[in-house]
């Protein structure tokens, strides 16, 4: 309890601090309201019943996306990576597109997006997808070519088939390396989501762009600190799987290699 | 009782190996010219400077790598073996480390190649703890390696080699990153488990001691590329306790081997 405390109470302190420093700022007129809100109004628009619903839908609908989203990259990027580090030819084949789509803009690709599948919650798909998917491919392929080549060694010694090195060799082994990557996706997918609703509306991202449209900065505001919630969330959740999957290891491990 | 053993040793697999020599693209020879016959059923030591090219001369042994010229031949005679190897590997590699599964169980590991095999769910389990008891790590069986000291690491990667009952056993500097006395106890233990079993043994080394102790024969390498100096038969007793290390004779092979290496660097 105690060093729970002593974890949490240090960061609470700048943030009060900041807090009612805002507070003041805009309560004694230095800064105009319709550019910093105070925070008391960012609280109010949490509680009050007509803007608390409509955050909450928006961030139920950003969530759905970007989950939806990051999922698919997890299966395809995974695949992708798979198929890579098949073969060296492959590898140099087809790497260098996945490096150059991943150097596309979203805010570019965006508007294409709209185009071909429409507005809608698929395009906010889409897009947490399309600024996921390379890392997932990124660490997972590097995974797969660290394996231990004793270990190589031995599945071969064994006659081990392709699947089998793959699933109980490759894969797991790769498994850190996968979860780095899963923890930067998941950032990346939120991101990909809100940058997709700018473009179609709904979600965090069209709450944002309506409440410029209104000059309601406690709107823009609310939506700043839901959406970085919810990256926090997956983030977390992505840590949670990773340390129950990993903890058995131990970092010494495979540096034994 | 030495009658038994001589009966033992019938059966295991014979190595031959004519005139193989490995270059490596880039120039580099790391063996050069090597013919061998190892007998079925000895334990034969590889000694050599470090560099030398012992772990290439048993890697291609091994099959896990071609020799650019020469040949290497296994032989198995006995047929009861032959029959086996359907499902049995014949051979088994003992790398420097450990090298377990970090995700899996001690029993998990051990059981590896039986599955790899496609042996029978139960009788994997059956072989693989029944052979964790003979190398004394039962009790951590549903321990992770991680949670293991590196002696115990390394009798569970011989549990894991021994478990298909090779008949070729390859063991590349297998305790040379162990602390001497661990060490000395595994090479008591090895050496116990090759004289209760069919198979051949060859352990590769840089320690003069471990060859003398361990062995029936020692060959030594002289420096890049590799070549014989001498191959030498070890006039030791067939029950070899660690106490033997400090007598007379045990110190005769030493310095032959010694001066041999000397010769070769
Ligand atoms: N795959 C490879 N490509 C190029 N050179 C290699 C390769 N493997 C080994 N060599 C070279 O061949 C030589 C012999 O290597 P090897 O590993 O067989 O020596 P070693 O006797 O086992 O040494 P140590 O006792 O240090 O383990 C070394 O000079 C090494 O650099
Ligand atoms: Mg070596």
């Amino acid at each position: 309890m105690k060093r729970l405390l002593r974890s949490i109470l240090p960061p609470l302190i700048p943030l009060v601090v900041i807090l009612i420093a805002l507070e003041l700022i805009v309560r004694m007129n230095w800064v105009p309201s319709y550019l910093v809100p105070a925070p008391t109004k960012v609280f109010k628009a949490f509680v009050n019943p007509i803007t608390a619903r409509e955050l909450w839908q928006a961030t139920l609908d950003t969530a759905i996306a970007a989950v939806i989203g990051f999922l698919a990259s997890v299966v395809v990027g995974m695949m992708i990576a798979i198929l890579l580090s098949s073969a060296g030819w492959v590898q140099r084949a087809f790497y260098p597109y996945a490096v150059f789509f991943q150097t596309v803009p979203i805010i570019a690709i965006a508007p294409l997006l709209v185009i071909w599948i429409g507005f809608g919650m698929p395009t906010v798909i889409a897009s947490a997808f399309i600024v996921s998917v390379f890392p997932v491919i990124a660490n997972t392929l590097s995974g797969l070519l660290s394996t231990d080549p004793a270990l190589r060694d031995l599945f071969r010694l064994y006659g081990a088939s392709h699947t089998a090195s793959l699933f109980k060799l490759r894969l797991p082994y790769a498994l850190p390396n996968i979860f780095t990557g899963l923890r930067v996706a998941a950032g990346l997918a939120v991101i990909g989501a809100i940058v997709g609703e700018f473009i179609t509306g709904g979600g965090i991202g069209g709450v944002i762009d309506i409440s410029r449209t209104q000059q309601r900065v406690d709107k823009i505001f609310a939506g700043l600190l839901l959406a970085s919630l919810l990256g926090i969330t997956l983030f977390g959740l992505i840590n949670l799987i990773s340390y129950l999957t990993l903890r058995n290891w131990h970092a010494s491990e495979r540096s034994e290699a | 009782m030495t009658t038994i053993v001589a009966a033992q040793r019938a059966v295991g697999t014979s190595v031959i190996l004519q005139d193989i020599r490995r270059e490596f693209p880039g120039g580099v020879c790391a063996v050069d010219g090597i013919t061998l016959t190892i007998n079925a059923g000895e334990f034969v030591a590889f000694l050599g400077p470090s560099g030398c090219g012992k772990s290439t001369l048993l890697r291609m042994i091994a099959g896990l790598d071609r020799p650019t010229s020469g040949s290497v031949s296994l032989e198995s005679k006995s047929r009861e073996l032959q029959y086996d190897s359907k499902r049995r590997s014949n051979i088994a590699y003992v790398f420097q480390d450990a090298h377990l599964l970090p995700w899996r169980s001690v029993l998990r590991n051990v059981m590896l190649p039986l599955e790899l095999m496609r042996v029978p769910t139960r009788e994997r389990e059956e072989s693989a703890m029944a052979m964790l008891e003979q190398v004394g790590v039962a009790d951590f069986a549903r321990s992770y390696p991680a949670q293991l000291s590196g002696g115990m690491r390394m009798r569970v990667s011989l549990a894991r080699a021994l478990v298909t009952q090779p008949q070729l056993l390859l063991l590349d500097e297998p305790f040379a990153a162990l602390d001497e006395i661990t060490r000395q106890q595994l090479d008591e233990q090895l050496r116990n488990l090759w004289l209760s079993r069919a198979m051949t043994v060859l352990f590769v080394t840089h320690s003069i001691n471990e060859a003398a102790f361990l062995a029936e024969r020692a060959i030594v390498f002289t420096r890049r590329p590799a070549r014989v100096v001498i191959d030498h038969a070890i006039h030791l007793p067939t029950e070899r306790v660690n106490a033997l290390r400090t007598e007379p004779e045990f110190a005769r092979e030493m310095k032959t081997l010694f001066d041999a290496l000397e010769l070769g660097g």
